[in-house]
């Protein structure tokens, strides 16, 4: 049980910083929406577990199919703060529940997010009146790519484009012990949490861009480099702040990885969810966008240097799911 | 076999080829990525901390190790002799093994035998232990307080650095993590 005061004055910065963020998106033109949080289609990706709602309803794991067709629609600029559910997920830095904010750019190019968080973090570190070179939010976030840290940390030859027994070759030979993983997203992550991630939470807020091909979820590939996506990665304080997309608008495409990820649930066991047609049907119109996720339990967490996102919720202690 | 949801702290678990317990893990899991166990675990061996990100869904090999009480007899020319306090069987362990937690295992004392594979692989003691100076020079009375020391000798043959009031016959408090000396408990 935590002292009544020591609750009042996170929950007060919280709301402050909720009041910054908001404040921070209207005065950029953004428009503010409420998607459904139950949807037939949950977030398709490999590891992600919705939460079910019954009558062939799910929780959503992220409102971002829902949001893309707004824009699809002609909403050139919006964002949501959304709770967000994700079965089987409970830690220092996660739980079942917990609250996303996420926000399209039409017409914006993906670095255009990039100045949109750091304007954001430094906005909600004054609401609650801390400083933000003392943060170290005040300079310019570094800006990286996963072919750079792999090379730096691992002194791996990230290529992007290798098959997965190439990619088990490169680890064992950088000493990663990587266990049964066969899949390429496993392998990756195993050196990325070895030998990267640690050295992310040591340096100042980085931005990491160009994920590889394999790890595109949503995201289209780069121009001129199609080994990589459009994507980036914000690390802040030791924390997974946000991930961007340079949002894939290509309905055949976007249908193959859809496809691919439900072949893999299947193959694992795991539940498969019916594919979200109205999102494929809506892509022909969308305009090219830039869309990012932000946690904002984390946010908090970053702000006031919780160290466990239960510090920053109300009852926090209940640990859900 | 064992899996990452199985992991809490003193599961005993196989790493390359040697037996480790788990000290301290948390759940860690990239946004696009599978969840993984962040991992510290010590080396039943040697003592050594290992970290490991252990993906979910790994299997962990359990590790064949089992600690027993066992009663501290007496020491042969190589080994040190121990008996089972509930079975009173009797067992040797190379004095290579107990290595320097012999200095601090008086006789009768009773110790946690660790067996790895069936086989004696290590001793704790007690993080405190009692013992009678056997040898020591003449204190120097009034001087309790200066922080001054000298060495004296306990049964096992080890030294151990003391207050200079303190005298043979004197019974002492040890931490045996240390080798320091905490309090006297009794005078000679």
């Amino acid at each position: 049980m935590v002292a009544a005061r020591e609750v009042d004055e996170k929950l007060e910065a919280r709301a402050r910083i909720l009041r910054a963020v908001r404040g921070w998106f209207e005065g950029q033109g953004f428009l503010e929406v409420d998607t459904p949080a139950r949807v037939r289609s949950p977030g398709q990706e490999v590891h992600l577990d919705a939460v079910p709602s019954g009558d062939g309803h799910w929780l959503i794991t992220s409102p971002e199919y829902h949001m893309k067709r707004l824009v699809a629609a002609g909403l050139p600029r919006i964002v949501q703060i959304a709770k967000c559910w994700r079965g089987n997920e409970t830690g220092p830095h996660h739980r079942g529940e917990f609250t996303m904010v996420e926000w399209y750019r039409a017409n914006a190019p993906l670095e255009a997010l990039a100045d949109d968080c750091e304007a954001l973090l430094r906005a909600a570190a004054a609401a609650v009146g801390r400083d933000a070179a003392a943060l170290g939010l005040a300079a310019p976030f570094a800006r990286t790519t996963v072919r750079e840290l792999c090379a730096r940390h691992a002194g791996i030859d990230l290529a992007g484009d290798e098959d997965v027994a190439a990619l088990q070759a490169k680890a064992r030979a950088a000493g990663v012990a990587f266990g049964s993983a066969t899949a390429w997203d496993d392998v990756f992550y195993q050196v990325f949490l070895d030998r990267i991630e640690p050295r992310l939470a040591e340096a100042g807020p980085t931005f990491v861009f160009d994920w590889p091909a394999p790890l595109g979820a949503l995201a289209r590939p780069k121009p001129g480099d199609p080994r990589v996506v459009e994507r980036f990665e914000l690390y802040a304080g030791g924390l997974e702040l946000a991930n961007a997309f340079g949002e894939l608008t290509d309905p055949v495409e976007q249908r193959r990885r859809f496809e691919d990820e439900s072949r893999t649930r299947s193959a694992r066991g795991k539940q498969v969810y019916p594919i979200d047609e109205d999102l494929l049907a809506a892509l022909p119109q969308m305009p090219p966008t830039a869309g990012i996720a932000l946690g904002f339990d984390r946010l908090v967490m970053l702000v006031l240097g919780a160290l466990d996102i239960g510090e920053v919720l109300a009852f926090g202690d209940e640990r859900g799911a | 076999m064992y899996d990452t949801s199985d992991i809490r702290k003193g599961l005993k678990i196989m790493i390359d080829g040697a037996p480790y317990t788990i000290v301290e893990f948390q759940f860690v899991k990239p946004g696009k990525g599978a969840a993984f166990t962040r991992t510290k675990m010590k080396n039943l061996l040697t003592g050594a901390v290992l970290e490991r990100n252990l993906r979910s869904g790994d299997k962990l090999e359990p590790a064949d190790v089992e600690t027993k009480t066992m009663q501290y007899l007496y020491a042969e020319a190589e080994a040190f002799v121990f008996m089972d306090t509930t079975t009173y069987d009797q067992v040797g362990i190379p004095k290579a093994t107990i290595g320097e937690s012999a200095d601090y295992m008086p006789e009768n004392i009773n110790v946690e035998v660790l067996f790895f594979n069936g086989r004696a692989v290590g001793v704790s003691l007690p993080n405190f232990i009692e013992q009678a100076i056997v040898e020591t020079d003449p204190g120097f009375r009034g001087d309790t307080a200066t922080g001054a020391t000298k060495p004296a000798k306990i049964s096992t043959g080890a030294t151990i650095n003391v207050p200079l009031f303190i005298n043979v016959g004197d019974v002492i408090k040890i931490d045996t993590r240390t080798g320091q000396y905490l309090e006297r408990l009794a005078r000679a």
